[in-house]
C-alpha cells in the first residue's frame, strides 16, 4: 500500500489555492448533515411533546453542528487515506485547501459549542446523547474501527443511527423504546447501504488499506451479508406500525419498500452484477428517506397510529 | 504563516471571506444564545413563582 505522508500533505498545502469559506462548509459534510437533520427532525416530531419552536430549532441546529463537527474530525484524521481514494481525494484536507490542524480545531470547537448549547437550551439527556454520537463517530469509528476491522461500518453505523434518539430526547427529555426502534432501523440499514456502495469502490478501499468487507472477505461474502441484513431490516422497519408509532401509510411504505429492498438484495446476491449493487445503493437512500418522511408527515398531520386502528 | 506583504490578491480575498464568515458565525451564535435565554425566561415568567 502506498502511504501518503505528512510531507506529501504539506506539499499539497503549499501548492493548493487559498481556502475559501466554502471549503470549511465542505469540511462539515453537508450531505451527511442533511440526512442527520432529517432523521433527528422525525424523532423530534414523533416524540409528540410540546417543545417551544425556538428551542426545537435550536436542538436541530445543535444536532446539525454536532454532525458537522464529527465530519471535520473525520476529515482531519482520515486525510492520509482520503488522499488515496478517488471519491474523497478532492476533500478540503487531502486537497490541501484546509490544513489538518484547522480541521481538528474546527471539529473540537464545534463539538464543544453544539453539546454545550444543547445542554443549556434543551436538556441534559439530549446533550449527552449528542456528545456520545460525536465521540462514537470521531473516536470509535474513525480512529479505531475503520482501519482495524471489516465490521467497521456495522458497529460504527451506530453513530449515524442515533440522531432520531437525540431529536426525541430533545423534545421530551426521554428516549423510550420507539426512539430506539428508529435507531435500530438506521443501524440495520447502514451495512447493506454502505456495502452496496463499497462493491463499486472496492479498489479505492484496497489501495487505501481500509478493511471494507469486499476487500477482506470478497464480493460473494459481501453480497450474502447484504442479503442477511436486508432480511433483518425489512421486518424490523414494519415494527413501528405495531408499536403505535406509524400509521397505515407508514405500514404500506414499510411493507412495499422492505419487499423491494429484499428483492434487490436477493438479485444482487444471485447475479452479482455491479449495476445491481448500484441500484440497491440508490434504492436504499430512497427507502430510508421515504420511511422517515411518511412517519414525519403522519405525526405532523396527526394521523392515527395503525396499532390504535386495529386494537 | 505567510508574509502579509507578499500575500497574493487571491489569498487576501480568501482571508477576508473567511473573516467575514467567522464574524457572521459568531454573531449568529451570540444572537442565538440571547434568543434561547429570553425564551427560557419567558417560559419561567408564564409558569409563575414556584413557591
Amino acid at each position: 500500500m502506498s502511504k501518503t505522508t505528512a510531507a506529501d500533505l504539506d506539499r499539497a498545502d503549499a501548492l493548493a489555492p487559498p481556502a475559501q469559506w466554502q471549503d470549511y462548509v465542505q469540511l462539515l459534510k453537508p450531505r451527511v448533515m442533511s440526512l442527520v437533520v432529517f432523521t433527528a427532525l422525525t424523532g423530534l416530531f414523533c416524540a409528540g411533546a410540546k417543545l417551544n419552536p425556538v428551542l426545537a430549532a435550536t436542538a436541530i441546529l445543535c444536532i446539525a453542528v454536532g454532525a458537522g463537527a464529527s465530519g471535520a474530525l473525520n476529515m482531519w484524521y482520515d486525510a492520509d487515506i482520503d488522499a488515496l481514494m478517488r471519491r474523497t481525494q478532492r476533500r478540503p484536507v487531502p486537497a490541501g485547501r484546509v490544513q489538518g490542524a484547522d480541521a481538528l480545531a474546527i471539529g473540537l470547537v464545534l463539538s464543544l459549542f453544539s453539546v454545550a448549547l444543547m445542554y443549556l437550551a434543551v436538556n441534559l439527556l439530549a446533550a449527552a446523547l449528542l456528545a456520545f454520537t460525536i465521540f462514537f463517530y470521531a473516536v470509535v469509528y474513525t480512529m479505531w474501527l475503520k482501519r482495524s476491522t471489516s465490521q467497521n461500518i456495522v458497529i460504527g453505523g451506530l453513530a449515524g443511527a442515533l440522531p432520531p434518539a437525540v431529536g426525541w430526547a430533545a423534545a421530551s427529555g426521554t428516549a423510550p423504546l420507539n426512539a430506539w426502534l428508529l435507531v435500530a432501523i438506521i443501524f440495520f440499514w447502514t451495512p447493506p447501504h454502505f456495502w452496496a456502495l463499497s462493491l463499486n469502490t472496492e479498489e479505492d478501499y484496497r489501495r487505501a488499506g481500509v478493511p471494507m468487507l469486499p476487500v477482506t472477505h470478497g464480493e460473494k461474502a459481501t453480497r450474502t451479508q447484504i442479503l442477511i441484513y436486508s432480511l433483518i431490516l425489512a421486518p424490523l422497519a414494519v415494527l413501528p406500525a405495531i408499536t403505535g408509532l406509524g400509521g397505515v401509510a407508514y405500514l404500506a411504505a414499510a411493507v412495499a419498500g422492505g419487499a423491494a429492498f429484499v428483492a434487490l438484495a436477493a438479485r444482487l446476491a444471485i447475479r452479482g452484477a455491479k449495476a445491481d449493487a448500484k441500484r440497491l445503493f440508490g434504492f436504499s437512500i430512497f427507502y430510508l428517506f421515504s420511511l422517515f418522511a411518511v412517519l414525519l408527515v403522519e405525526h405532523i398531520v396527526g394521523a392515527a397510529p395503525f396499532a390504535h386502528l386495529i386494537g | 504563516m505567510s508574509d502579509p506583504k507578499h500575500e497574493s490578491e487571491a489569498a487576501r480575498k480568501a482571508r477576508n471571506g473567511r473573516n467575514i464568515a467567522m464574524f457572521i458565525g459568531l454573531m449568529a451564535f451570540v444572537i442565538l444564545v440571547f434568543v434561547v435565554t429570553i425564551t427560557h425566561l419567558k417560559g419561567n415568567v408564564v409558569a409563575g413563582p414556584s413557591f
